[in-house]
């Protein structure tokens, strides 16, 4: 009586469609998020131009009087505004990518649950994640390039190698941003994304030289901060602004950047596709 | 549910979804898809329109093709004058017809609902069966889970009657009913404390099937005004009694059981 096959055919054989390439659909996934964006790119705006003000600032001009005082030697004879400012977009540039790949990420799972919508459409999980890590990108590069202008603005750029502060920066930004998007769509609770913050993202600001030169911390915890991912965009950012970038080093800064960008898209890949095939 | 819309593996078995491997071919299959959630995944911060241009990009349709469509499910679903507004204020009934406005914007072959009608009150319950009845008129094949019977009986032309993920039975709604239930239910209830009684004296006109609730008693009989008269014959006097049409409820129960299933 009971059976276990049940079929529905359908009225006339349907063809199905031929599914675009990978490109096209992450595109289509990025301009969602575009879409929603256009609602609020004014205040993002603001934000991202009084960020680096505040910063440059308070740290730049008000504690940058005090150093500038007492030398600038171990500074490479420049002014502090001038030494901490590509650090500072460095920082800022990690932020964008963390704050941006973190709890959009997990809202797209749990609260507007833009994930679960376009799963259910031809977007496959790969698509979702590279859709949503386009428009990541952007916003890192948004952000960005209004620091950098801002740089530029106050005179604090010292080399024209600081038109690779652009892409530099965004690749920071990156690198930082996979595996936080990787990580946050595993995510079941929303207080989980404040320990890479609290725990990396604060300790890495204050010690990867960004706000003084790592030769200022005793030697055995160099290594350490040698080791981590800021202070290799730091080092990169303060080479091109300074104007002594070194090709050796640079290689290696870049390497390790996109080294860690690609271990995020890897693990990401997995990720979005067991939260969202399942 | 899930597996059918191409979103899970399947777990055992086969799965051919018009025509395609679900594994293979999951992305091309849900093109053809139109996929109405248990769970609302509006954008609530979108207004209704751009709820649908958003889908309707992520199938590739042209701007002009998704803005005609649009105009169209939105009258169909009767929510033009909220075009513009944002969803979040949108009462639950208008949000579900909205996410079937959506479903349908890429003209999908076959349309998945997952309970469309839970938790919606039932003047906005009706709104959408109405919808849905028409959508099956113009040829589309609705494929609906649903917990209320009415609701099956009202939309579907074949059923399948799932128990702890094993089918239990399928069939139109009247061949399930004819088979297994009688055409009529008459339930007796009886004041407190004299109800066991009245069971034992009932088992003796040997009803067809006889089922004993806390309050109540439900005989199945293909005539139930002829059992009822039997019933006084004996002597029996109910408190209230009613006879009615046999109903896909009384299938359902009578195939799944009476113990509550969580």
């Amino acid at each position: 009586m009971t059976t276990e096959t049940v079929a529905v055919q359908p009225a006339a054989p349907v063809q199905l469609p031929k599914l675009p390439g990978t490109a096209v659909l992450s595109v289509r996934a990025f301009r969602c998020w575009l879409l929603m964006y256009q609602r609020t790119w004014r205040a993002s705006i603001w934000s991202s131009v009084f960020g680096p003000l505040f910063y440059l600032g308070a740290m730049g001009y008000g504690l940058g009087s005090l150093v500038d005082k007492n030398g600038t030697a171990s500074l490479g004879g420049v002014p502090y505004v001038v030494f901490v400012a590509p650090a500072v977009l460095a920082v800022q540039a990690m932020n964008s990518g963390l704050s941006n790949a973190l709890f959009p990420v997990f809202g797209g799972m749990h609260w507007n649950k833009i994930y679960l919508a376009a799963r259910a459409t031809m977007l496959r999980p790969g698509d979702i994640f590279r859709g949503h890590l386009l428009f990541i990108m952007m916003r890192i590069t948004m952000n960005s390039a209004c620091f950098i202008i801002l740089m530029a603005a106050f005179g604090l750029i010292r080399s024209p190698w600081a038109v690779l502060l652009l892409p530099v920066s965004a690749l920071l930004g990156f690198a930082f941003a996979t595996p936080s998007a990787a990580w946050a769509v595993t995510l079941d609770h929303d207080t989980q994304m404040n320990y890479p913050i609290r725990f990396g993202a604060v300790p890495l600001m204050l010690f990867s030289g960004t706000f003084f030169p790592i030769t200022q911390l005793p030697g055995w915890i160099r290594p350490v901060a040698y080791a981590t991912p800021l202070w290799h965009g730091v080092a990169l950012c303060r080479a091109l602004s300074l104007g002594d970038p070194d090709a050796g080093s640079a290689a290696i800064n870049v390497g390790y950047l996109v080294a860690m960008a690609a271990l995020g898209l890897w693990w990401g890949g997995r990720t979005y596709r067991g939260r969202l095939y399942v | 549910m899930r597996m059918l819309g191409c979103v899970s593996p399947p777990t055992a078995g086969e799965l051919t979804i018009l025509g395609g491997d679900p594994v293979r071919d999951g992305a091309a299959i849900r093109g053809r898809l139109g996929v109405v959630p248990q769970e609302d995944t509006l954008d609530s911060e979108l207004s209704v329109r751009e709820n649908l241009l958003v889908y309707g990009r992520y199938f590739g349709l042209p701007r002009k093709l998704i803005n005609e469509r649009t105009d169209q499910l939105l009258d169909f679903v009767q929510l033009t004058e909220r075009a513009g507004d944002q969803v979040d204020p949108l009462s639950g009934g208008m949000k579900r017809r909205l996410t079937i406005a959506r479903s349908l914007i890429n003209d999908p072959d076959i349309l998945i609902l997952d309970e469309p009608t839970t938790g919606l009150d039932p003047q906005a319950r009706h709104v959408v069966w109405d919808r849905l009845f028409s959508l099956k008129q113009r040829g589309v094949t609705l494929i609906l889970t649903t917990h209320y019977m009415d609701e099956a009986e009202q939309l579907c032309d074949r059923l399948v009657v799932m128990d702890h993920g094993k089918i239990a039975a399928e069939g139109t709604p009247r061949d399930l009913i004819a088979q297994y239930s009688t055409a009529e239910v008459l339930e007796l209830r009886f004041a407190p404390g004299t109800q066991e009684v009245a069971v034992e004296k009932i088992k003796d006109l040997s009803p067809e099937r006889l089922e004993v609730t806390a309050d109540r008693l439900l005989l199945y009989a293909a005539d139930g005004d002829e059992f009822l008269a039997r019933v006084h014959e004996a002597g029996i006097e109910p408190l209230t009694e009613l006879v009615r049409r046999s109903t896909l409820e009384d299938v359902f129960l009578h195939l799944t059981g009476r113990t509550l299933v969580d």
